[in-house]
């Protein structure tokens, strides 16, 4: 049902940025080479037949072992054509990185601070790149599948006799 | 009559007037916080029981109830505010997750608010029944009233551990 | 010497702390902003969130939301835990409407599964029923708390005694009066009890008349009135860029909702309106979840007088567990028990996002599967996460005062917000 979308993304970029498309229990999805992230987010914001206009969520899957580690996912809704599109890009493990898309939606800020947060991913050119579930002074990045669920580190020091 | 006898009377009558006139400051997190917001409703009333006034000011309270979750970056704030209290004060745990964590066992989650203060009830229950706070408050009241002493001095009955003002850095961006 | 202190008095003179000298000025009392935290543990955050303010005198200058304080990790837990496992954490996301989480999950994994269309009428029904109690629940603690910060007591006791008839009725739905964990993949645990319609009926007559005398006494009041007419304005061209969904981007004009737009379960076959404000302050919230509760009741009474008889759970033992008499007395249905129960049900592996409306907005469930009994990823699109995020952008320019009910109407709970 959202075939459009991913035809308008095949036609207005040629070069290889669309990687791959699909549809899969009723979502459609494409792979979307990193360097081009920014200019298809402004892509399908801007134009008329796509018209994605809700920030729906920003987030980041960890693949391991496959490379690249990180996929960061995106999905997007228009709600006045009433489509939804997922978009993915990988990232490597070795200073992952990819650009913001705070300039094309104001609130991928905190989706973006969280993912930073819980993976590791750093947005280039994000207003304000810090913690934002965890505290500064946490180490790692715990959602990634190598932090050990149960590794706490705590702020204050416990009380005598606590377990 | 010896100045004994005065002594105790006086005492009992002292832990008389603390125990129905607690001051509670309900330190409010997570879920079991709307089972306390029931608590206070008039079906499950605890004005019955004179715990009635929430004061949200450390200052002004003499009975913390930590209700709900307690993180780890929760931790040095509760442990301040516990400080800022006068004694004597008292605890109560509400909920699992405030008195072990819960099932909740992960990087994130403090198990259970006695990591970092005293606590004298605790009270299970993912959330508690209000009949269950409300019993934990009458354990409190007759704790109270035996003149069993609070949180810090049992702490140092039991574990011979002064509880000293933490010195938390305070932090402006960035929590903490 | 007068550089090195932290504030300095106006005008012309300066007076040096510790001098015994004090010269009289002529100037304004400083005006240096000053930061002030709103927060973690304060009175009108409920939940749990500071707001780290800086304030010139009353105005609010910038305004950093700090969230965090309630991280419990639904993420990390869900990849260590069984497919079934996870509904008690669903439960505890949106804690004040815990129904709605656990059928959005619920229908994120049957869409996995494939068995969309093989659940039962019944149990749809039910999932919209229970799933509608607990939209009102919401609404009422919302408007309660909200206008308990206000300093409008009455209020608050009159809705948590709505509130309270409501959880007692879910109470002997599923046993638990808040964290229930009453729906199951591929229906719901246990059909509901006997009278239950008629019960429900009545109780919704007395929530009704409980949100008329909370709504004669707010709605028209001065004070309240002036408290949140046209404070903390959302635009709404901010609406779709910031995300915002739900109560909140609809009383800025922005039409969506999931139960409208893109129907799930039952909902195309009921008759309800959807209520849309227009100036996106805090009384058209608050306006807009006062009508949704009205419309809420509509659909119960629809509901009620449509629900089919039948099975509440799917018949399929590689999914739902085997009815309890058979698991006693057949070996077949008790191998399959413990096969759910020990290896979780098989997911086969694939992606998917399955999107409800939650109490708050889209809730959406985006789920990775790797094809065993534990999801490889389970994220929750947390609709309150976004309509928290505004408050950066609507706060500046405010009173101190003002951040107490435009933080109350967005209605953030922590457990969502944070997970």
């Amino acid at each position: 049902m959202a075939k459009i979308v991913l035809d308008r993304m095949r036609e207005g970029f040629t070069a290889g940025e669309i990687i791959e498309t699909g549809s899969m229990h009723g979502n459609e999805w494409a792979r979307v080479a990193p360097c081009a992230w920014r200019r298809v987010a402004e892509f399908l914001r801007d134009d008329p037949a796509t018209q994605m206009n809700l920030f729906v969520d920003l987030t980041c899957v960890d693949r391991t072992p496959r490379e690249p580690r990180f996929d960061v996912v995106l999905h997007l809704y228009s709600v006045e054509k009433k489509h939804r599109v997922r978009l993915y890009a990988g990232v490597a493990e070795k200073d992952p990185a990819i650009d913001t898309l705070v300039p094309v939606w104001p609130g991928a800020n905190w989706f973006e601070r969280e993912a930073f947060d819980m993976y590791g991913v750093r947005f280039a050119g994000h207003p304000d790149l810090r913690r934002i579930l965890m505290y500064p002074e946490f180490q790692g990045y715990p959602l990634r599948k190598d932090y050990p669920k149960e590794k706490r580190q705590p702020l204050l020091r416990r009380l005598p006799g606590s377990v | 009559m010896p100045l004994t006898f005065y002594n105790t009377k006086l005492a009992d009558a002292v832990n008389w007037a603390r125990k129905y006139s607690l001051f509670q400051y309900p330190f409010v997190t997570a879920c079991c916080g709307m089972e306390f917001m029931a608590v206070w409703a008039p079906k499950y009333d605890i004005a019955r029981f004179g715990a009635e006034f929430p004061r949200f000011s450390p200052r002004q309270s003499d009975l913390l109830i930590v209700v709900g979750t307690i993180t780890e970056r929760q931790g040095p704030v509760l442990r301040r505010i516990y400080d800022q209290m006068c004694e004597p004060k008292w605890v109560i745990a509400f909920g699992v997750c405030a008195s072990t964590g819960g099932f909740y066992q992960n990087y994130s989650v403090m198990p259970g608010a006695d990591q970092v203060i005293p606590v004298d009830v605790y009270v299970p229950g993912c959330p508690p029944r209000p009949e269950q706070a409300l019993d934990a408050l009458v354990l409190l009241q007759e704790r109270i009233q035996r003149g069993e002493g609070h949180s810090q001095v049992v702490l140092k009955q039991e574990r011979g551990y002064e509880v000293p003002l933490a010195a938390i850095r305070p932090t402006v961006r960035g929590g903490g | 010497m007068a550089d090195a202190l932290p504030f300095s008095l106006g005008g012309n003179r300066r007076v040096v702390l510790g001098e015994v000298e004090v010269s009289d000025f002529d100037g304004d009392l400083p005006t240096e902003v000053m930061p002030l935290h709103m927060g973690p543990s304060h009175p009108a955050m409920h939940g749990t969130v500071r707001i780290a303010l800086e304030v010139e005198g009353e105005k609010v200058k910038t305004a950093d939301v700090q969230i965090g304080y309630l991280h419990r990790c639904f993420e990390k837990e869900a990849e260590n835990a069984t497919w079934t496992q996870i509904f008690p954490y669903t439960d505890r996301l949106n804690y004040v409407s815990p129904m709605l989480n656990n059928v959005g999950y619920a229908l994120a994994v049957e869409k996995l599964l494939g068995i969309e269309d093989q659940v039962p009428e019944r149990a749809q029904y039910i999932r919209v029923i229970v799933g509608e109690i607990s939209r009102i629940t919401d609404h009422l603690t919302c408007i309660a708390a909200g206008a308990m910060e206000l300093a409008a007591f009455t209020v608050f006791f009159w809705l948590i005694k709505g509130r309270e008839w409501l959880w007692e009725l879910l109470e002997e739905v599923s046993g638990a009066r808040l964290t229930h964990s009453y729906v199951r993949i591929g229906g719901v645990v246990a059909d509901l009890p006997e009278g239950f319609s008629a019960k429900l009926r009545e109780v919704l007559g007395k929530v009704r008349l409980a949100i008329a005398d909370a709504d004669k006494l707010l709605t028209r009041n001065k004070i309240f009135r002036d408290r949140m007419d046209g404070v903390g304005v959302i635009a709404k061209a901010d609406a779709g860029a910031w995300g915002l969904t739900g109560p909140v981007a609809r009383s800025t004009g922005l039409a969506y909702d999931v139960r409208k737009d893109h129907p799930y379960l039952v909902y195309d076959r009921f008759d309800f309106d959807v209520p849309v404000g227009s100036t996106g302050d805090n009384f058209d919230r608050y306006a807009v979840r006062l009508e949704e509760m009205a419309q809420s009741m509509r659909i119960l009474e629809q509901a009620l007088a449509e629900i089919p008889a039948g099975p509440v759970i799917v018949d399929d033992p590689r999914v739902a567990l085997p009815q309890k008499h058979e698991t006693y007395n057949t070996i077949e249905a008790m191998i399959a028990h413990f096969k759910l129960i020990m290896d979780g049900l098989h997911v086969p592996a694939g992606e998917v996002y399955s999107f409800t409306e939650g109490g708050n907005g889209e809730l959406g469930f985006y789920i990775v599967s790797d094809g065993t009994g534990r999801p490889w990823k389970c994220r929750v699109r947390p609709p309150c996460f976004a309509n928290l995020a505004i408050l950066t952008k609507v706060l500046p320019g405010l009173f101190i005062a003002d951040v107490v009910p435009t933080f109350g109407m967005i209605n953030m709970i922590g457990g969502e917000c944070d997970r």
